[in-house]
């Protein structure tokens, strides 16, 4: 089975300490480290924040561009994982391992097969 | 008359065979969606199954191996189906599995080589509990998928125990059925690393459905009362076949030592009778002492959990010739522990109770009155309740009718509600009086 792990966590106000940065950076290549050691890993990667995000959408050919995410919620989407893992409970523990999921919460979605 | 003597007996074998399955259905749904490897597929066949049954069993006799016969000749119907069906080469993969799938030749080849894969094995039920009540799935969903394939209870069966219309469950099983299979939710017991969370949830669902039957005021006795024999009987499938988890000894335990009190539970004008009143020698006895054995046994293991310390509290309640020789000094300590395990309001209030049982209505009542900052007991029907009854136990009659009213106000069933009625009169009449 193929998941796509999806971290969303609240934004910070302020930016992170240097050092603070640098524990989180340690933390994701262990966790990377670990998928890996699994054969788990399919990509993954983190975000600019929400505010540098731009929607698009079409509507009657009518291009409609807008400053922002989907949502303005608290939580935003900061990264992701692909995983190759075999069955829900594993993906779950790998969504569990996650830094952020300490902080913020991680949606587990099983890829679609579409045949292609 | 041969006529009405034939109808009678096959009405009598339909029933039977109704009976049967149900008994039956568990098991059989567990092997052939191991088999089959699909949900739908197994319950179809349990169906055309029951069809074949009707029509040979009255003539037959009951084989002497029904829930074989079940798996059998499901799979057979299955793939018969799966013959017709225009997807067949892709089931007919599914069904065949390893065993060499020969279209010309069925029943005896395929049948002998598939007869390890068929034979239904204790694990089975144990997976398929643990697919239903995985926590990925709603409380709702996986309580209405357990009763649906473990439990053999038909979608209007389970819509009217839960008062939810039939179209609203027959969804909500699709969905969870559907979830199962694109989530990669897995058809096995999980391994040790992972028991404790998924255990938790197959436990919490079994209560569950346990405590519908229980406590719910509406809906039809019947189905109330079918459910909390699902409910024991599912307990007692886990608990079997896990010996070495304590915490599903002690809900079984608790389950049996709570069902023990149903027959002295309701009055026979339906009223709800408090534990302290109820006739206890209608108590069943055989539930007690198997729930008392159980929640011992379990204890021993040295891993106390939640379900262990309820099960312990109502053991001590059960042994109990009267409502006077109850061990409240006992009970309190229990509940120490349990607020322990797992704080919560709801356990706090009832130790306090217990204070009140053993060092009297003033202690008992600091101890209440110690919670009232608690927002979620604020609209807690029995914090009010057990406030007023230890004000009602001090004289403090005025004080007592209002608490019991703020009780009444929060939404308590026919039968408490009756109680609580009566209280606030009698509060009321002594208020004035004294």
């Amino acid at each position: 089975m193929r998941y796509l792990l999806l971290i969303a966590e609240e934004e910070p106000v302020t930016p992170p300490t240097e050092a603070d940065w640098a524990t989180m950076m340690d933390e994701y290549r262990a966790y990377t480290r670990w998928l890996k050691e699994r054969g788990w890993y399919g990509g993954g990667e983190a975000l600019q924040p929400a505010s540098t995000a731009t929607t698009v959408s079409v509507r009657d050919g009518q291009r409609i561009v807008t400053d922002g995410p989907f949502a303005e919620t608290k939580e935003q989407l900061g990264g992701y994982f692909l995983l190759e893992a075999p069955t829900l409970d594993d993906a779950i523990e790998a969504a569990a391992r996650i830094p952020g999921a300490r902080t913020g919460r991680i949606e587990v979605r099983p890829i679609a097969d579409t045949g292609g | 008359m041969p006529a009405p003597r034939q109808a009678d007996a096959s009405r009598v074998a339909a029933d039977t065979v109704a009976r049967v399955f149900h008994e039956e259905h568990g098991r059989a749904i567990a092997t052939l969606i191991r088999v089959l490897g699909d949900f739908d597929l197994a319950e179809e066949a349990v169906a055309d199954a029951y069809v074949t049954a009707l029509e040979r069993w009255p003539s037959d006799g009951v084989p002497a191996n029904p829930g074989a016969w079940i798996v059998t000749t499901a799979r057979n119907r299955a793939i018969d189906r799966a013959r017709r069906s225009r997807v067949f080469a892709q089931k007919a993969a599914l069904i065949a599995r390893e065993a060499a799938f020969d279209a010309s030749a069925r029943a005896g080849a395929l049948q002998a080589a598939a007869e390890d894969e068929m034979h239904p094995i204790p694990d089975d039920q144990l997976r398929l509990i643990f697919t239903c009540c995985h926590p990925a799935l709603a409380p709702e969903a996986s309580i209405a998928l357990t009763l649906r394939t473990l439990g053999g209870l038909t979608t209007p069966e389970i819509a009217r125990a839960f008062l939810v219309p039939e179209a609203t469950l027959a969804q909500r099983l699709v969905r969870a059925k559907k979830k199962i299979r694109a989530a990669g939710i897995a058809y096995e017991v999980p391994g040790r690393d992972r028991l404790a969370d998924r255990l938790d949830a197959v436990l919490r669902v079994i209560y569950l459905v346990f405590n519908e039957g229980y406590d719910a005021s509406e809906g039809e006795a019947l189905v109330r009362r079918e459910l909390c024999a699902e409910a024991i009987r599912l307990a007692r499938i886990v608990a079997e076949l896990m010996p070495d988890e304590p915490e599903a000894h002690g809900l079984l335990a608790l389950l049996l030592l709570t069902d023990a009190r149903r027959p002295a539970r309701v009055a026979p004008d339906g009223g709800l009778v408090r534990l302290e009143d109820q006739d206890r020698g209608r108590w069943s006895r055989p539930e007690i002492e198997e729930g008392s054995a159980l929640v011992e046994r379990a204890l021993r293991a040295g891993r106390v959990g939640p379900y262990q310390l309820q099960a312990a509290i109502a053991a001590v309640h059960d042994e109990a010739a009267a409502a006077a020789d109850t061990d409240w000094p006992q009970i309190l300590g229990l509940y120490e522990v349990l607020l322990r395990v797992t704080p919560s309001p709801v356990i706090a209030l009832n130790r306090a109770v217990a204070v009140g049982e053993v060092m009297g209505a003033a202690s008992g009542l600091a101890a209440v009155d110690s919670l009232a900052a608690d927002a979620s007991l604020a609209e807690y029907r029995f914090f009010h309740a057990a406030r007023a009854d230890f004000l009602r136990r001090l004289g403090r009659w005025s004080e007592a009718a209002e608490a019991y009213e703020r009780a009444l106000g929060l939404g308590p069933n026919a039968a408490e509600a009756a109680y609580l009625r009566t209280r606030v009169a009698e509060a009321r009449a002594r208020g004035l009086a004294g």
